[in-house]
């Protein structure tokens, strides 16, 4: 079983990022579950949401404190929060920034990096990255083919703002493939 | 087909197929989802039912006897204090017979205050007439609304049910789950027909007063309804298996118990992460195995003595707490009652309150006090706070 923890601030849809990859994963052929970190949500508070993949039905209820991969959509929480927390040896961290990490990262976890602001302010025209994280995590992680991913996108957004949201998932995807 | 939905959502889709005519609820956390979605439906004109606004859980439950009584399928949702609001209300519609389905999203009763989830507040209502179910993951919730209806309303039983399923913990998890075909429903569950209802062409009265001739006489009746009900269950479980290839029938569910020396017995979502710590445990060579109680009420005492003969030794994972019990959790008292076998040691932990995650780790810790004969006890205390 892999496990995912996205850091984020309640109005930046870290839930329906986990939702979303729940969706997209379960189209790429695996066991999917996500949930929130219960009853936190509030607006700009740092919110966290999680996912566990596996090839097997999944059972486990308990939360996750050893994740293999972590998304964080604001940089900014990385000085409050240890967002690096439970990640071990050949886990990675996807993060969403425009300048270096100022944290020390656990060794053999694979820190990368992805101005996802920028990309969602060209293409939505709004700094809401969750969707452009997405693509970045489907590159980075396997986990979630890009097919399924905007296959997802397109059942969850109308029309135009699927192709949107779609198209930005596509250039993080495209910026990432082969970084791992 | 299977498709990744909130078991919110998951449980307001079976309430959709299963076509309920009324719905009244208020809404409190963490059941809101469930309530928010049907009003949706009910808006957008997916569904035809009509939805009453209330006030306060009391009216919401109050509006559903009176629909139930007028002889409409009604369907209502809650949690924690709001269930508790409408204890008086859980007499009255189990005491005038009235087969009304809620959703239970479990969670920790004040106080103090939390919003998050254990079972103390369906299983405070344990006494209360209704028919009692818990569900281990977002496809069992799902399906146990259909056959609760089915079984509700049959005129061998006529009594209300509780259809629990563990707050956020399920209620907000999204995962993959099938949502039963409306047509096959429709031939599984028909339109509700009325033993009998309000109808001002043949008047009638129900929740009468009953004088000491007469009230002891009811309470007999509608017990014989209470154990008549686990017979209807399994045939209305064992009809759902046949069209939906999902058998809930049984009323306990083993796991891994054939050669099992001990025995943890759960309600609810913490079987899925007992299962897995079993498997775990049973690699370390511990012969451990899970009894999973999905009727709670009409308790399954003559199932559990069953499946429970031949353990060295019983653990109850308890998201209760009997407050000045000797065994402090509701379940062990009567899992101990039904075995009645002095030979079989049961132990109650009460672990998991308001919210406390449990971990594979808590449960091998159980399985451990078990093994050196310490129990009824609270499990996994942050002793440095005390």
């Amino acid at each position: 079983m892999r496990e995912l923890r996205i850091h984020g601030r309640g109005g930046q849809g870290s839930v329906t990022a986990a939702e979303l990859i729940a969706v997209a994963a379960f189209k790429s052929g695996v066991q999917t579950q996500a949930f929130p970190a219960f009853g936190v949500e509030r607006r700009g508070a740092p919110v966290q949401a999680f996912v566990r993949f596996s090839d097997e039905k999944i059972r486990l209820r308990s939360q996750i404190y050893h994740p293999n991969y972590v998304i964080v959509q604001d940089s900014s929480l990385i000085a409050d929060i240890d967002v690096f927390a439970g990640l071990e040896a050949g886990g990675i961290a996807l993060i969403n920034t425009e300048k270096e990490v100022q944290r020390a990262v656990p060794e053999g976890v694979k820190v990368i990096l992805v101005d996802a602001t920028k990309i969602a302010l060209e293409e939505l025209g709004l700094p809401i990255v969750n969707t452009t994280l997405l693509g970045a995590f489907a590159a980075v992680s396997g986990e979630i083919t890009l097919e399924a991913l905007s296959e997802a996108l397109s059942e969850r957004f109308a029309d135009s703002l699927a192709e949107k949201n779609i198209k930005a998932a596509t250039i993080a995807y495209n910026m990432l493939k082969g970084e791992v | 087909m299977l498709q990744v939905l909130e078991g919110s959502i998951a449980v307001a889709e079976a309430v959709k197929v299963c076509k309920v005519d009324v719905i009244s609820a208020y809404p409190i956390t963490p059941q809101t989802h469930i309530v928010e979605k049907l009003a949706e439906m009910v808006a957008e004109g997916e569904i035809d039912s009509e939805y009453i606004c209330v006030e306060s859980e009391f009216s919401a439950l109050s509006a559903c006897l009176g629909a139930s009584a007028a002889g409409s399928r009604v369907y209502s949702a809650t949690s924690s204090q709001g269930l508790i609001l409408m204890a008086e209300v859980c007499f009255n519609v189990a005491g005038m017979r009235q087969p009304v389905v809620m959703t239970i999203a479990n969670r920790a009763m004040g106080a103090p205050l939390s919003i998050w989830n254990d079972q103390q507040d369906s299983l405070t209502l344990r006494d209360s007439g209704w028919i009692q179910v818990y569900a281990e993951d977002v496809q069992e919730v799902t399906d146990l609304h259909i056959i609760a209806y089915k079984v509700c309303e049959d005129h061998r039983v006529l009594l209300p049910a509780f259809v629990c399923f563990d707050g956020f913990v399920l209620s907000h998890t999204y995962e993959p789950v099938e949502i039963p075909d409306q047509g096959l429903v429709d031939k599984y569950l028909p339109a509700y027909n009325p033993y009998n209802m309000l109808d001002a062409k043949q008047p009638l009265s129900m929740g009468m007063y009953a004088t000491p001739d007469y009230y002891h006489e009811f309470r007999y009746e509608h017990e014989m309804a209470m154990q008549r009900a686990a017979g209807v269950w399994r045939e209305a479980g064992a009809e759902f298996a046949k069209i939906f290839s999902r058998d809930y029938s049984q009323a306990v569910e083993g796991y891994r118990l054939e050669d099992a020396d001990i025995a943890l017995v759960a309600l609810g979502s913490v079987c899925g992460t007992i299962k897995d710590a079993i498997d775990e445990m049973r690699n370390d060579g511990l012969k451990v195995g899970l009894l999973k109680i999905r009727v709670y009420r009409p308790f399954p005492a003559d199932d559990i003595k069953k499946a429970l003969s031949g353990m060295k030794k019983v653990a109850v994972v308890e998201k209760n707490l009997s407050s000045g019990s000797r065994m402090l959790g509701i379940v062990g008292l009567e899992v101990k009652d039904a075995i009645n076998d002095s030979s079989i040691s049961v132990l109650s932990y009460v672990t998991g309150l308001g919210g406390r995650d449990i971990r594979k780790s808590d449960i091998r810790k159980i399985v451990n006090a078990c093994n050196e004969g310490k129990g009824n006890m609270f499990s996994g205390l942050r002793e440095e706070i005390l």
